[in-house]
């Protein structure tokens, strides 16, 4: 007997499974194949508790008025996720070699492998589309007031994964390694030294060097694909777990309705 | 009677269950700061060398050479040859740069030259735009080299004639060797071309420039040029 219960889900009365009738059920294959499913998923919920967490985290209480503008940081994830897929599959083909061979594994993704072109362009959009609903998600958050009292530290964290997502867009500008791709990492590059006294080094820094070197591409691939992608994955877990925690904001024209006991009685 | 002592927060006198009289750190904490020692110990073995590996290229010393580019008399002063140098190996049409070579002309370059380069007869102008770093390109109906990116253009000297760079052009020592002109480390010049160590563009030499950006221990040492 399962003792996994999970909430009924929320149908309509006429498309609702009917109760079993009493009697000598029989057995069908299928009921068979679902009882198998639900065993196993029981055995592992028995070992780990993982239900519990799995119901704390999707079937939260939303308030009223919740529409179509609380998706965008489902959106904003889905690109991410999308960016990390495609990004591991162009990392299978692609070469950190400023010699000559990234430009040439680039071109070689382009035009050679099966899908190659789509891949790379859902990547390069891709970053695009992410960067878009990151600020139309930032624009929600703000306008609705979701960033008040107790969610100011999401709203910290979602800076940091602005901020990330904008050095996601830096580094993987230069892999590519095209005249666009050199010139406009030059001038990033330039942009960061020109602060006063600490500016040198952290073009230093990102260069690898004095000057663009043998090791900035490579060192631009490390923090485009094991440095960032690491830290944004974990501070997604952060944000969404307070997501979770605190609940989401009911939008600024729902009106709270007072307690009971705030409400004086009139005659 | 010395005054008394007072308790000891660990001796047996508080009455701890296994501790020593006079006894200052119960086994427990003991154990407790051994196992955090270990744990940083182990943690900085590891942390220190990987950061040490990743930022120890800025601490490199920069290798300095000497090119050769062509004969002497390929130049002339009043106009200049595009020649193509490398600054960074290992990395082919990424790692060269464009450097315009002129003669010096003693009616225009009345700029003092350094110790030990009294007899430098070359002008070679760095093509990396003062502003940010795109490449300049000499124009010469113009007379000036002008830059693709954001509209920076600078003089025949290499002086900002108009647009956003912030210092003339950078340029590169030079001297004739076995028949060839070679080109050296390069240098940064203020407004009035007096040579400093190289800085990035966007790094103003003049007025307070030159105290917001001091020189990178780095590239620091000018003086110390290489002799082959």
């Amino acid at each position: 007997m399962p003792k996994l219960k999970l909430p009924v889900p929320p149908l309509p009365p006429s498309m609702r499974p009917p109760p079993k009738r009493p009697g000598a059920p029989k057995t069908k294959p299928l009921d068979a194949a679902q009882e198998a499913g639900i065993y196993t998923v029981d055995w592992i919920d028995e070992r780990t508790s993982l239900s519990g967490g799995l119901r704390w985290l999707m079937f939260r209480k939303v308030p009223k008025g919740t529409n179509w503008f609380y998706t965008l940081g489902s959106a904003t994830m889905f690109a991410f996720v999308s960016q990390a897929i495609t990004g591991v599959f162009l990392a299978m083909y692609y070469r950190p070699d400023a010699a000559g061979g990234a430009y040439e594994s680039v071109r070689h993704i382009n035009d050679d492998v099966f899908l190659g072109e789509f891949v790379h362009g859902m990547h390069k959009w891709g970053s695009s589309v992410m960067v878009i609903l990151i600020f139309l998600h930032m624009a929600r958050t703000f306008f609705f007031g979701a960033y008040k009292y107790p969610r100011e530290l999401n709203w910290v964290i979602g800076v940091a994964l602005l901020i990330l997502t904008f050095v996601m867009s830096l580094t993987g500008y230069l892999l590519p390694f095209d005249q666009r791709s050199y010139w406009a990492t030059i001038v990033a590059n330039n942009i960061t030294a020109s602060g006063p006294f600490v500016g040198p080094y952290l073009g230093d820094f990102l260069n690898g060097g004095a000057e663009f070197n043998a090791t900035t591409l490579s060192r631009f691939y490390a923090i485009h694909m094991m440095l960032v992608p690491g830290i944004i994955g974990a501070l997604i877990g952060a944000h969404l777990y307070l997501v979770a925690k605190l609940g989401t904001t009911a939008p600024p024209w729902v009106k709270a309705k007072p307690a009971d006991e705030l409400t004086e009685e009139r005659a | 009677m010395p005054k008394k002592q007072a308790k000891s927060k660990y001796t047996a006198d508080r009455g701890i269950p296994g501790a020593f009289e006079g006894e200052t750190v119960t086994r427990r904490r003991f154990m407790v700061g051994t196992a955090h020692a270990t744990g940083a110990i182990a943690t900085s073995a590891i942390l220190l060398p990987s950061l040490g590996f990743a930022l120890g290229p800025l601490f490199e010393q920069h290798k300095q050479r000497w090119q050769p580019v062509g004969a002497p008399d390929e130049f002339t002063n009043d106009n200049y040859i595009p020649k193509v140098i490398t600054i960074a190996d290992g990395i082919g049409e990424a790692g060269k740069t464009t450097v315009y070579i002129r003669r010096r002309n003693p009616k225009l370059d009345t700029d003092q030259l350094p110790k030990g380069f009294e007899s430098e007869q070359f002008v070679a102008i760095s093509t990396r735009c003062m502003h940010l770093g795109c490449p300049v390109r000499y124009t010469e109906a113009a007379q000036r080299f002008i830059c693709p990116c954001h509209g920076g253009v600078y003089d025949f000297q290499g002086k900002v004639d108009g647009g956003p760079p912030v210092r003339p052009l950078d340029r590169f020592y030079n001297r004739v060797r076995n028949g060839q002109v070679e080109i050296g480390p390069r240098f940064s010049v203020n407004r009035e071309l007096k040579r400093f160590s190289p800085r990035n563009p966007g790094e103003p030499l003049d007025g307070i420039g030159g105290i917001l950006y001091p020189s990178r221990p780095t590239v620091r040492k000018l003086d110390k040029l290489p002799q082959d």
